[in-house]
């Protein structure tokens, strides 16, 4: 394995050659139980303390489909504009390896349950693009290996591995899309931000955790390229391991700019499965597969198939909540944002936040301002997601009221959010834990005032004068000798007073 | 009743399972004292024989006096409560070992029960222990057990038929009067044809195949064995009905097998049609099994039933469906024994690769046959063949399935003779697995459509004095059809010998 | 008609994950040209227009409860196995790459 791949400038790439994906994305429902069998579906237990017989494998186990999983990927699919199978069937995808307790996956091959629909896809402009979706079905996931005696956990030099198969059974939906051509150098963002989309639909539905980081959502990048205006397809590469949204549009890149040079040096590419490091942004070859994949799919014999009536698919066509766009549709008018407005919203990750700190009392504005600004700046700052940090809508809505009566002034209330945020608990305990208040003391203010005067003398002599304007420098100079405490509104008006002007 | 059967109380081992059950439930026995019987006369006579893998003594001695409890103390008691029963060796228990005739599960215990062993108990069933078969169910004569062939008790020398020859060898020599096997292709019915007893698969889907160590899971069926209709009967009705943890369980009433078998055994078969398969005889049939065949149809007749012939063009196709069907559904499903979870591990020497030890162990831990046919299935699902094969013959299973349909719009129920042959010798057919396989030519069309059929002793054949089998075929779900015509059939044809077919079963050797 | 060469049985027991002998592979390359010889009228039997059936019962939409049910417990699981560390199955070290 060469250790750094010769890659082109990504100019170079995309006036050579067209960029063509197939994204594949894989969701563990949040289901109770697993896809086959009774065993609980929650992350992060013991090692083998959510198997069965079904979910181990044992000799004559057998599965029964989980209803509440259908469920959940006909919605998925009606979400994704899809069209539901009228039947349907699970087969056996047949290879063997020791995380996968049957040696097969039951999943679905040529008869996936919803098939042919679309995600429209904002991009970072605001610009909306169009992601055709081949299909989406279900199938079962694998258990967990432990590889110890290698280097960082790899597989590779490992001496032995650990199975855990509490993951082995996990309801999947994989969702595949077609052929997404026409991205030109908005390819790896179109990835990313069909990832995203993807991701919004699937926690509006509450179908999924789709975190990520816990793999409870995967992605799988087929990228090719296409000699510019050839229309002919390349031959991709699947890229693997990519474990955030930001890998998603990274990986794309890295794969285009590899496949470019590969090319135009003469070479071939190779059909094969390459795993994203994140460290390096850059992608490396798997492992040949000793022998060639042959899957022997067949129709999986111990199930029956799956035909949902139209009647029940119109009953989960009304269980769909609002999606991400109809919403974003929605709050734009409601909260009378501007495009421009609506995409930070969007970007930032803080529709949702927002939205619920409005719900808990704040206004939109004063909401938006603070996830929007201060808050993502703080989640950067932290290196997590908006959502991650340890502050909650109400915290916040609660935070604009406390300004809103006048109990806090702006430079106070980041100083209780930041107390919020250190964990000092609500808003209200932070405040009277740290004694912050609004200094509304007016003899308290009037020292500091007249100090002020005195040392600006020609200032106070201007404003005597009639200039107004110039009593912000005092005021500026009173905030700064209150630490800010005080509310800057009243110390205006008594510098005001003090040099006769009311 | 006489018997043939001593090392035990001879008089309770040659009764029948309702016979016992009438006593144990009069009170002129007890369920500990027929399973002692039982078990004495396993270990007198099974070295010989070798019908089982494993005798559960103590658990079977305690279920016994749990019967016993249960019925001094009043409640409802069914039909075959303190009853002993023989397990095939690949229904899943959870006291017992479960090997499936395989080196691969040698030392496996299940950490459950199959649905069947659950409703057994229920039932106060005493289960004696597991028995013989071919491994994983592939194979017609009970060799291919890892842990050496079960003996015909009608000549020692010769199979007892298979998978499940050691159920049927286990109720002819009578230490078991009930027993459980699975047919997948004729696994029940082809050993109760070659040992005199009586078989039944059950309409697919109506016993449940949780806890049933699957070998084609589109086909097997696990089903009562006995030695007479009513005893099948009575057992068919524990083990049958719906259950949750089977997709593929039918959730209906089951058939009122046992009222039919009493309705049946009155004689009187006026008004119901019988249909002869015209495939099913001529050339490669042996004479005594044609005979035997053609004098049951006349004693149906004579029993006032309507006699035709009826033509189903796809059966003699439905073999070589099978052939490729079974063989493919058994690359997937025993793909499973891997040395990862469970089970034999092989070669692990601390230098090996997993994917090493997984072929090691596989090679080492399956015989010839289950190696032979998971090859033959990987082939028939790889890229490339799957159309030409597998996808062809899914195609005349419908074919086999219309014929049938079509059949039974003319007649109540389909006879033909359960084998061609009666039971050849041991290590005749070894090497030569196609004249293997045509043991099963008659059994396998029910399989692929799913119908019940029942395999009924029609006597013995003329030229070798073996026990030869009647065929009867129901459409799905109709299964009292069976019973109702095997028990007039079974009937009639006592009262013309004057006695069962079992009472000329040769006595056996006792060991002690 | 079928041939299946020694190549060929290869490749399956590789598929099949069975370690054949080389006299195995003889032996199995003669017994599946002889049994699929014999199979392969089903070629000739059923015509393009004749679905396939891959189940006897005509059962749809049979589901389960997505309700919990108790499982194995961990030594349960773990009592069959044939290496344990950690209160995981221990196996050999693993050469391809998951699929
Ligand atoms: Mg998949
Ligand atoms: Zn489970």
């Amino acid at each position: 394995m060469t250790a750094v791949a010769e890659i082109m400038d990504y100019d170079e790439v995309l006036e050579r050659f067209d960029p063509v994906l197939g994204l594949e994305v894989h969701v563990e429902l949040s289901t109770d139980t697993k896809m086959f069998c009774g065993c609980p579906n929650f992350f992060g237990s013991d090692p083998n303390t959510q198997v069965c017989p079904v979910c181990l494998g044992m000799p004559g186990a057998l599965p029964v489909v989980n209803g509440k999983a259908v469920e959940s990927a006909i919605r998925i699919g009606l979400a994704l504009n899809c069209e539901v199978a009228e039947q349907c069937r699970f087969a056996r995808k047949n290879y063997f390896y020791p995380d996968m307790p049957k040696n097969f996956q039951t999943s679905q091959y040529d008869e996936p349950i919803v098939f042919e629909g679309h995600l429209d896809v904002v991009l970072d402009d605001g610009e909306t693009f169009r992601v055709g979706i081949e299909r989406a079905h279900m199938e079962e996931d694998t258990g967990k290996s432990l590889h110890v005696g290698g280097a960082d956990g790899r597989i590779h030099g490992a001496e032995h591995s650990l199975l855990d198969y509490n993951r082995a059974g996990v309801p999947l939906i994989e969702i595949v899309t077609k052929p997404i051509t026409g991205a030109g150098h908005r390819a790896p963002e179109v990835a990313r931000a069909y990832v995203t989309a993807l991701r919004d639909l699937l926690r509006s539905m509450h179908v999924s955790d789709v975190r990520m980081d816990q793999g409870s959502l995967r992605c799988d990048a087929n990228v090719s390229l296409s000699p510019k205006g050839s229309g002919e397809f390349g031959t991709r590469t699947e890229t693997k391991n990519v474990n955030s949204l930001r890998s998603v549009e990274r990986a794309v890149r890295y794969e285009m700019r590899r496949h470019a040079a590969v090319l135009a040096s003469g070479g071939e590419i190779v059909q094969e499965t390459r795993h994203f490091d994140e460290s390096t942004a850059s992608t490396s070859s798997g492992r040949p597969k000793e022998t060639a994949e042959d899957y022997r799919y067949f129709p999986e014999p111990d199930l029956v198939p799956i035909a949902p009536s139209q009647e029940w698919v119109e009953q989960l066509r009304t269980t769909l909540p609002e999606l991400p766009w109809q919403r974003r549709r929605r709050v734009q008018q409601d909260w009378q944002l501007s495009d421009e407005e609506l995409r930070d919203l969007v970007n930032a990750g803080a529709l949702d936040l927002v939205a619920a700190t409005v719900d808990a009392g704040a206004s939109p504005a004063e909401a938006r301002s603070w996830w929007v600004a201060y808050l993502s700046q703080q989640a950067n700052e932290r290196g997590v997601d908006l959502a991650s940090l340890p502050i909650t809508p109400e915290q916040v809505a609660r935070v604009v009221e406390l300004v809103g009566e006048g109990t806090l002034t702006h430079k106070l209330a980041r100083q209780v959010v930041d107390g919020v945020l250190a964990g000092k608990g609500d808003p209200d305990e932070v405040v009277a834990a740290e004694g912050i208040e609004v200094v509304s003391d007016d003899s308290a203010l009037q020292s500091a005032i007249d100090e002020a005067l005195a040392a600006q003398p020609d200032v106070a002599d201007k404003i005597r004068g009639g200039k107004v304007q110039a009593a912000g420098a005092i005021v500026g100079a009173v905030m700064k000798a209150t630490q800010g405490q005080a509310d800057a509104k009243r110390v205006r008006e008594l510098v005001l007073a003090s040099c006769g002007q009311e | 009743m006489t018997s043939t059967a001593s090392g035990g109380d001879a008089e309770l081992t040659g009764l029948s399972a309702s016979e016992l059950a009438a006593k144990i439930s009069a009170g002129e026995t007890s369920s500990e004292e027929v399973t002692r019987a039982h078990l004495d006369r396993i270990a007198a006579v099974d070295p010989e024989v070798h019908a089982f893998l494993h005798v559960d003594a103590d658990g079977a001695v305690e279920a016994a006096r749990g019967a016993d409890e249960a019925r001094s103390a009043g409640g409802a008691a069914s039909p075959l409560a303190g009853v002993p029963l023989a397990l095939k060796d690949v229904l899943t228990t959870s006291d017992m070992p479960t090997t499936c005739g395989s080196k691969m599960l040698e030392d496996w215990t299940s950490p459950y029960d199959s649905t069947v062993v659950q409703r057994l108990r229920a039932a106060g069933v005493v289960v004696l222990g597991k028995t013989n078969m071919d491994e994983f169910a592939m194979g017609s004569s009970t060799e291919n057990s890892a842990y050496g062939p079960t003996r015909n008790p009608w000549d020692t020398d010769r199979v007892p038929g298979g998978s499940g020859g050691g159920s049927s060898a286990a109720l002819a020599a009578f230490e078991a009067p009930l027993a459980i096997g699975t047919d997948t292709g004729g696994s029940i019915r082809q050993p109760a044809a070659v040992t005199g007893t009586v078989g039944v698969k059950p309409t697919y889907g109506g016993v449940s195949r949780h806890g049933l160590v699957a070998f084609s899971s589109s086909l097997d069926q696990a089903g009562p064995c006995g030695r007479t209709v009513l005893d099948a009967a009575l057992l068919h009705e524990v083990i049958a009905g719906h259950d949750p943890m089977d997709a593929t369980s039918i959730d209906a009433p089951v058939p009122r097998v046992t009222a039919a078998a009493r309705e049946g055994a009155a004689g009187d078969l006026r008004g119901v049609r019988v249909g002869v398969v015209r495939e099913f005889g001529g050339q490669g049939y042996q004479e005594g099994v044609q005979q035997s065949f053609r004098a049951a149809v006349d004693q149906l007749t004579e029993l006032g039933a309507e006699v035709v012939e009826v033509s189903c063009p796809h059966f003699e196709h439905a073999l070589s469906a099978y052939y490729l069907i079974a063989p493919s559904e058994c690359s997937s499903n025993l793909a499973r024994f891997d040395a990862m979870r469970y089970g034999l591990r092989v070669g692990d020497d601390g230098s090996r690769s997993t994917e090493e030890v997984m072929s090691l162990t596989r090679e080492a831990g399956f015989g010839p046959e289950v190696k032979r046919r998971i090859m033959l299935g990987t082939y028939a699902l790889s890229a490339g063949y799957y159309e030409a094969y597998y996808g062809q013959a899914q195609k005349v299973r419908t074919l086999v399935t219309r014929d049938f349909a079509a059949a039974f719009e003319q007649v109540d129920v389909l006879v033909s003779p359960t084998t061609p042959t009666t039971a050849f010798r041991i290590g005749e057919r070894v090497e030569d697995p196609m004249a293997m396989y045509l043991a099963d030519l008659c059994t396998i069309p029910s399989n692929l459509a799913g119908n019940a059929s029942m395999s009924v002793p029609s006597g013995l054949s003329a030229e070798d004095g073996l026990p030869v089998g009647l065929q009867i075929m129901a459409p799905p779900m109709a299964d009292d059809r069976l019973y109702r015509i095997g028990a007039a059939y079974e009937t009639a044809r006592d009262a013309a010998t004057g006695g069962t077919l079992l009472d000329r079963v040769p006595r056996l050797e006792v060991a002690s | 008609m079928p041939t299946i060469s020694r190549d060929e049985v290869a490749h399956l027991a590789g598929l099949a994950r069975l370690a054949v002998t080389e006299a195995e592979l003889d032996t199995f390359a003669g017994q599946l040209d002889d049994i699929l010889d014999s199979v392969a009228k089903v070629n000739e039997v059923a015509a393009e227009d004749i679905p396939p059936t891959s189940h006897a019962v005509p059962l749809t939409n049979v589901f389960r409860e997505d309700v919990v049910r108790p499982g194995l417990s961990r030594e349960q699981a773990l009592a069959n196995a044939p290496a344990t560390e950690e209160n995981r199955f221990r196996v050999p070290r693993i050469l391809s790459e998951e699929a």
